[in-house]
Formats: C-alpha cells, structure tokens, sequence
C-alpha cells in the first residue's frame, strides 16, 4: 500500500453567520482579473450567492465542473422551512442555469481555490467567518482502485466467460 | 479607459419613451468627483428655479457614487436628487443596499429620468437592454412587494429593485424610494418619482469596473477590512453604544435605547421621559427584538450589519436599518412591538420614518387641542395606535385630512391655519427633524442645524465627538490615537473642552474653532456623498476606517487622478458651495438657516448670528448666505456667479459699494 497523502482544499460555508454582502463574488472576480485586481464583475464570479432576504435564504455556492447536459429531474431542498432553489446546492456550470460562465462567450468557470495563496481570496475577505478555509490530507489509496478493476472485470468473466473478455481487451488495445 | 466610473450616463425620457447612453465629460469627474457632485451640476444646468417639483421638467437622477462598484469596502450608496416638493430646495436623499453597484455593472454612472409618463411604467436595465414597461398591474402594491413581483416577471433573482409604493404614488410629500435593507426617504423624492409614472426601476449589470492602480487599490482595501473589525472591537469609552463602534447607528443589534428613550422626545417632539428606561422595559424590548429579527445584513461589499430582515408574526416581512425601529413607537407613546409592526406597513406604502410619525402626532396634537375635530377624523379608532394605523392609511391616499397632512407638517399647519403653525415646532426649511429639545445652547450643533442642506443632522455630524469627555485625562487619552483631524488643532479643541466653566457651551468652543469643526465634518460628508461611501465607514463614527488623508490616495488609486488631501478638500468645498447656489436661485436666504426656535431653552442670538457669519465667512459666502463672486470664481464655477448677477440675486459689489 502506498503511503502518498494528497491534500484536501475545503471551505467550510456557516449560512448562518453570512450577512448577505457579496464582497466574496466581487473579490473572486478582482482575483482572476487579468492584470489581477485590474477589474472585477460578479457576474464573472467563481462564487456566487443564492439570495432571497425576505426567505432568509443566504447561500454561498462554488463553481465546480462543467458538464454538458443537464440534470433529468430538478430538486428542491427544504430545511428548516426554508426552500432552496433547484439545483441551489449544486457547484456545476450547466446549460441549465446562468450562474458560473463567463457573460460575454458563455465559457464555464470553475473555483480554483486561488491556487496562489494562503488561502482563497473569498474566505480572507469575507471577515465575518462565514467562509472558513480548511486543509486536510487523506491518503492515497490506488489499491482500492486496483480492487474495484478487479471485481469488474470478474463480474464481466463471470457474464461472458473469460475468454470472449480476453478477446475483446487485446482487439481494444490494438484498435488504442 | 475611464476608471472606477464607467463614463457614462442613461438618460430616460419618460413622456417620449426615448432612452440614450450619453459619455461624460471626464472634467466634471475632475471638479465634481461623482455622485452628488455630479448631480448638482446636472441640476444646476438643466433644472432652472422656475421649475416646479411636479414638472416635467424637473429631474429625477439615480446616480452610483464614483467609487460603487470598485471593491472599496461601503461604497455602496445610491444618491438620488430632485427638486423637492416640500422644501423646493434641492432634494438628495441617499440609500445603501446594492442598486447603486448593480447600475455600474450595467454600464452607467446615473439613470437620468425627465418628463413624465402617460400610464404607471417600471424601467428595466439590463446592461445596454433598457426599456419602459407597463407597471399598471403594480398600482397600488406595496414598494417591497413591487420588487418581488419585478424579480420574477424578469425571471432572475440577481435584479435589484428600487420601487415606491402607494404614498409615492399618491404624491406624498413624505414618499420614499424603497430598495433591499436601504430606502432614499427624506424631502419627498418617492413624490417626484410618483408624479413621474415611475413605479420601480430594476436594474442588472454584467459588465467590468476597472481600477487604474489595481495592487496598490487592493491592498488599501484590505486594510480598511481588517480595520474594521479591530476598531469594532475598541469601542470608544464614555460615548452611548450606537456611537462607540462603527456604522450606521447598530440600531438593528444593540438593544440598549437608554439614551434615545430617555433624550429624544415623545409625541410631536414634545416630552422627554427622563426614566423611562427600566430594566423591565429593557427586557421587554430586548425580547421583542431578538423575537421579530431574522438575521443582521449589510448592504453590498461591507462587513457590518446595520440592517436586518425583520418578521413579525402575522404580516409580510420586511428589512429594516436604523432609527425608524423607534421613530413610530415614541411619536405614538407606545412600545417596540407597534413599532416592528406599524413600520412594515410605512415600508410598504413607502414613507419617511422620521416625518411620517411625526406628522401623525402633530396631527393627534391639533385634535386634542380643538384646532382640529372629531369631524376631520371620521371612523378613527379610539385607541392609540389604532389612531396611528388610520391616519397612515389616510395619509398615504390623501384621503380627507390625510391629504392635508401628505404635505408634511410645515405645510399642513398653514393650511389648516387656526393656530396650528404653533404646533409645527420642529421643521426646518419647511421638514420634519429629530425629535430633539434640548436646554443649553450648542454653538456646534446650532450651526450645522441651521445651514446643513442635507436637512439631516445625521448627514453633518461625525467625526467630532458630540460632547466632551468628563475628565482632561480622558479626553488626552481619546486624541492620542487620532490621525482623523485634518490638522492638529483639533486635538486641542477637543482636550481643551470642559462640560462645565468657562470652556463649556455655549462659548466654547470659539466661534473660528466651531466653524472648523463644522467646516470638518460637512467636507466629510460631501466627500463619501460624492464617492457613494457610506457614512457609516467614514464621515459619521469616531475614528472611522476611512478619512481625509487616506481617502486622496484611494481615489487616486481607484482612478488615475493625482488628488492630495487638499485638493479633495477643495472639490467638497466646491459641491457644498453648487449645492447652496442651487438652493439660493431657489429662493434660499440666512433667514432659513435658523434651527427651531425652541431646539435649546437657552439662546444667545448674538452668539448665533457671530456663528453664521462667520460661517459664511469660512465658506465664501456673503452675510446673507449667498456664494459671493469671488469664492465662485475660486472654485472655478463663474458660470454661478454669472447666473445670479443676471438674476440680480448677486448684486455687483463694487457698484454696490458705490451706490
């Protein structure tokens, strides 16, 4: 087993301390301004708030993947009688909402942690603490993956018999 | 590139639907700065005095402050200026929240709206989209609703609103523009917007604000940011909790009211209850508070709370920020519960928190003293607040004697004649005021009452602390750390200041000194007025984040401009003096610079008329309160001085002295 750790980037969002005030969608696009801090514009934010003020709703979300297609059924949260919005919770940049691309081409835009600080632009601006910065390591577990291949493949063996599986990987890997 | 403003105004004609974008002159930003400043230029060139308020002629000018929409933590503040119906002096009330940013965004520094609308519209615009659209099925809802139901019509949750709700319609002189947490609520501006079809315009931008020195903008930012927190931390000692912090007054956190209950006055500005503050109404109020408080909020790009959403058992909820939390609940000699529960219903008809009440007490006072009848006040309830419930309602229709008391109390009390002008014993320049009386003279105060044009003390006050400190230690102790002053002897005024002797009220501080320190704080104000700074982080705590010498270098970073400390110095001189001239072609002489007579008990009229002219001495104006020649042609405005002499309100001084 290998002992390599990875680190983990994690912000730890309390809606409950968060007043509401977006100084974290207008830092983020400052940040990621080219020259840096040369511009800023919410709307090119990695970060974005879901407001309603007359709901109580204050909700922080960060950009994550693109993905081409949207989801089949869309959701809605309830908590503590408060509704979220369909998808409120979900990081990605889909063709179902406008939130995380840019306003001119359309391009996704995803969180990169700002990459070159101590931590992210949004957490040290946001002073009341709703946006805490945390680290932690997990360990690297390739033989996990490893395992999950094999309990495919034999779950495919036992299907097509093992032969016919063996056929079939080395045509692929020929046709790679 | 144009930095920090976006070089361009919309202008909206409403009686011909015609709409442009028009670029400005960078100059003006150069003399004007932005905001306010820019504003009272446009009003200046194109509003002439024989405009009236309810004209088409008459402007109604949302403008972003220069610095809305740079990441400067508060610069958030939306200046919208008019004519005003019920001074006819230049009306400029200001609001927080996030309209202001979300209109650079778009593209624009103001939103210019003239004439007049044929039916009710809404304007909505969205970056270079802009259009007028049918409102009729909004008459008559209420301002926080109207944003509502303008959000998803649009179908999108990131537009801000600013609407007026049945009072600004209606033309009450009391009307204010509501948007978020924030409302722009005093001289009737709700009333022009009304008067002008306009029942809402709503606002989303997706464009870039650009800075001209980016590192050295952003690191300032930062550094006000972590101020913040750190002087929040150090409230001042010996001044009451609203004032020892920053922000605007914390009225939505801090549930002490011990010195607003116990100094400002119940009713018509009538009584003061020197005990009123008892420990079980201080449980009783603290507990309705925390009960009907959802969550403290800000306006865009500041950390502090002063604002919050309120809900109250049983009807809509509603956001709320400042001092209107006790405004309805002393002028009606009732509690904080009625207070919570009347103000969602003013928020909704969209009305002045502080004229509204008191226009209601005024009115209770002329019927308990026979000038009005039973017979004007058909079907009101007996009970207290229920009264206040009712002529609410009236006002905000103009329905009977709530028609009469729409004009405010200056203009209701001459209307209603009989002796009720006796009773309008708190306006100045014809609106309502904080409910203060007070006892001794206070040469400061008295100064910035009479000739502040904001019509607002708390739009003058600041960075002076209100009343000296007890002891010499303690006032040393307070002037170490104080890079504020603009200059040194500030320090000395203020250690020097004894609450009793010969170095208390009302000759001290000296006439030149009082001047100075007046002349200090207005700068402030005009300053944050122009760059959309709220007060709240400059111009009205002690030792705020931002002040005259580090605001030269912020301006300049944010863009491009070369400004030193004294040339910003000069600019706010320059738009208080274009604001004054405004008002003098309005009609506006020394004898209007007058607080109510009965403010203080003890008046020294020699005393105050030293202090206005020698006011208007430091300010360059003539003994009547008129900018003379000279100071105009300093500040590079001779085109003023050339309009009054044409208007014979300047006279030619040296044919003068001839003659």
């Amino acid at each position: 087993m290998s002992n390599e750790k990875k680190k983990v980037k994690t912000i730890k969002i309390d809606l409950d301390k968060c007043n509401g005030c977006r100084a974290c969608e207008m830092i983020c696009s400052a940040y990621h301004a080219t020259p840096r801090y040369s511009s800023n514009n919410p709307a090119r934010s990695r970060i974005r708030m879901i407001r309603k003020p007359l709901q109580d709703v204050y909700l922080p979300v960060y950009a994550g993947e693109y993905t081409a297609a949207e989801c089949m059924g869309r959701d809605k949260y309830l908590i503590d009688g408060k509704e979220y919005d369909e998808c409120a919770f979900c990081r990605a940049s889909c063709p179902s909402r406008d939130a995380f691309k840019e306003p001119d081409s359309g391009l996704p835009l995803k969180c990169d942690m700002c990459e070159d600080e101590d931590e992210p632009l949004c957490v040290k601006w946001c002073i009341n603490d709703a946006l805490v910065y945390e680290e932690r390591e997990e360990d690297m577990e390739e033989e996990v993956v490893q395992e999950e291949i094999e309990t495919g493949l034999k779950a495919l063996a036992d299907k097509y018999g093992l032969d016919n599986l063996v056929d079939t990987i080395a045509r692929m890997s020929k046709k790679e | 590139m144009r930095y920090a403003e976006t070089g361009y105004n919309l202008e909206i004609d409403l009686s011909t639907g015609n709409i442009e974008r028009v670029e400005t002159d960078p100059e003006l930003t150069e003399l004007y700065l932005g905001g306010l400043g820019t504003n009272a230029k446009l009003l200046w060139d194109r509003v002439p005095p024989e405009v009236e308020p309810f004209s088409p002629d008459n402007l109604l000018i949302f403008a972003a402050g220069l610095l809305c929409g740079t990441p400067a933590p508060g610069a958030n503040r939306t200046i919208v200026s008019t004519i005003s119906p019920q001074t006819r002096y230049m009306a400029f009330s200001m609001m927080g929240g996030f309209l202001a940013p979300e209109i650079k965004y778009a593209g624009y520094d103001k939103v210019i709206f003239r004439g007049k609308s044929p039916k009710l519209v809404y304007a909505w615009i969205n970056n270079d989209k802009v259009e007028l659209r049918d409102a009729s099925h909004l008459q008559g809802k209420g301002a926080v609703e109207t944003a509502e139901l303008i959000a998803q019509e649009l179908g999108d949750p990131n537009v801000q609103v600013a609407a007026i709700g049945l009072a600004g319609e209606n033309r009450v002189f009391m009307a204010s523009i509501e948007h978020a947490r924030s409302s722009a609520s005093r001289l009737g501006i709700g009333a022009v917007m009304g008067d002008k079809g306009l029942k809402a315009i709503a606002v989303r931008g997706t464009k870039d604000i650009n800075i001209a020195k980016p590192e050295e903008f952003l690191e300032f930012c930062h550094e006000v940011l972590q101020y913040i927190p750190e002087r929040d931390s150090n409230p001042v000692p010996g001044v009451m909790p609203i004032l020892a912090g920053l922000g605007s007054p914390k009225e939505m956190l801090i549930h002490d009211e011990k010195w607003h209950t116990e100094n400002f006055m119940w009713g018509n500005a009538r009584t003061r209850i020197k005990d009123y503050w008892t420990k079980d109404v201080e449980e009783n109020w603290k507990e309705t508070q925390e009960s009907v408080r959802t969550r403290l909020i800000s306006c865009y790009n500041c950390p502090m709370k002063c604002g919050a959403i309120i809900s109250v058992p049983g009807i809509s909820t509603y956001m709320m920020k400042c001092f209107s939390k006790l405004t309805y609940t002393m002028a009606a000699y009732s509690d904080l519960e009625f207070g919570f529960k009347i103000a969602q219903r003013a928020t909704e008809y969209g009305v002045d928190g502080f004229s509204t009440p008191q226009v209601m007490a005024f009115a209770l006072e002329l019927l308990e003293a026979g000038i009005l009848t039973e017979e004007d006040f058909p079907g009101m309830p007996s009970d207290n607040e229920g009264r206040f419930y009712w002529l609410l309602d009236r006002i905000v229709r103009r329905e009977g004697i709530g028609d009469v008391l729409a004009d405010g109390v200056y203009w209701a009390a001459r209307k209603i004649g009989n002796g009720a002008e006796e009773y309008d014993h708190n306006t100045i320049k014809k609106h309502e005021q904080l409910p203060l009386k007070l006892s001794m003279l206070n040469p400061i105060y008295f100064l910035m009452w009479a000739t502040g044009e904001k019509i607002n003390i708390t739009q003058i006050e600041g960075n002076f602390p209100q009343a000296p400190f007890p002891t010499r230690e303690e006032r040393e102790e307070f002037v170490r750390d104080w890079p504020h002053v603009p200059h040194e002897k500030f320090k000395d005024y203020f250690v020097n200041w004894e609450l009793r002797g010969e170095n208390a009220f009302p000759y001290y501080p000296p006439v030149d000194a009082t001047c100075d320190i007046v002349d200090w704080q207005e700068t402030m104000h005009y300053i944050d007025d122009a760059l959309g700074m709220c007060a709240g982080l400059s111009s009205f705590p002690l030792k705020p984040p931002y002040h005259i010498h580090n605001l030269p270098i912020l301006i300049s970073a944010a863009t491009g401009m070369e400004l030193d400390k004294d040339e910003l110095w000069e600019i706010a001189k320059r738009n208080r003096t274009l604001v004054r001239a405004i008002n003098v072609r309005l009609g506006l002489r020394r004898e209007d610079d007058r607080p109510p007579d009965n403010h203080w008990k003890k008046r020294f009229p020699e005393l105050e008329a030293q202090l206005l002219d020698a006011y208007y001495e430091l300010k360059g104006f003539n003994k009547d309160g008129i900018p003379t020649k000279e100071s105009l042609h300093d500040l590079n405005m001779a085109y003023i001085s050339e309009d009054l002499e044409k208007r014979g309100i300047l006279k030619d001084e040296q044919r003068e002295e001839e003659s």
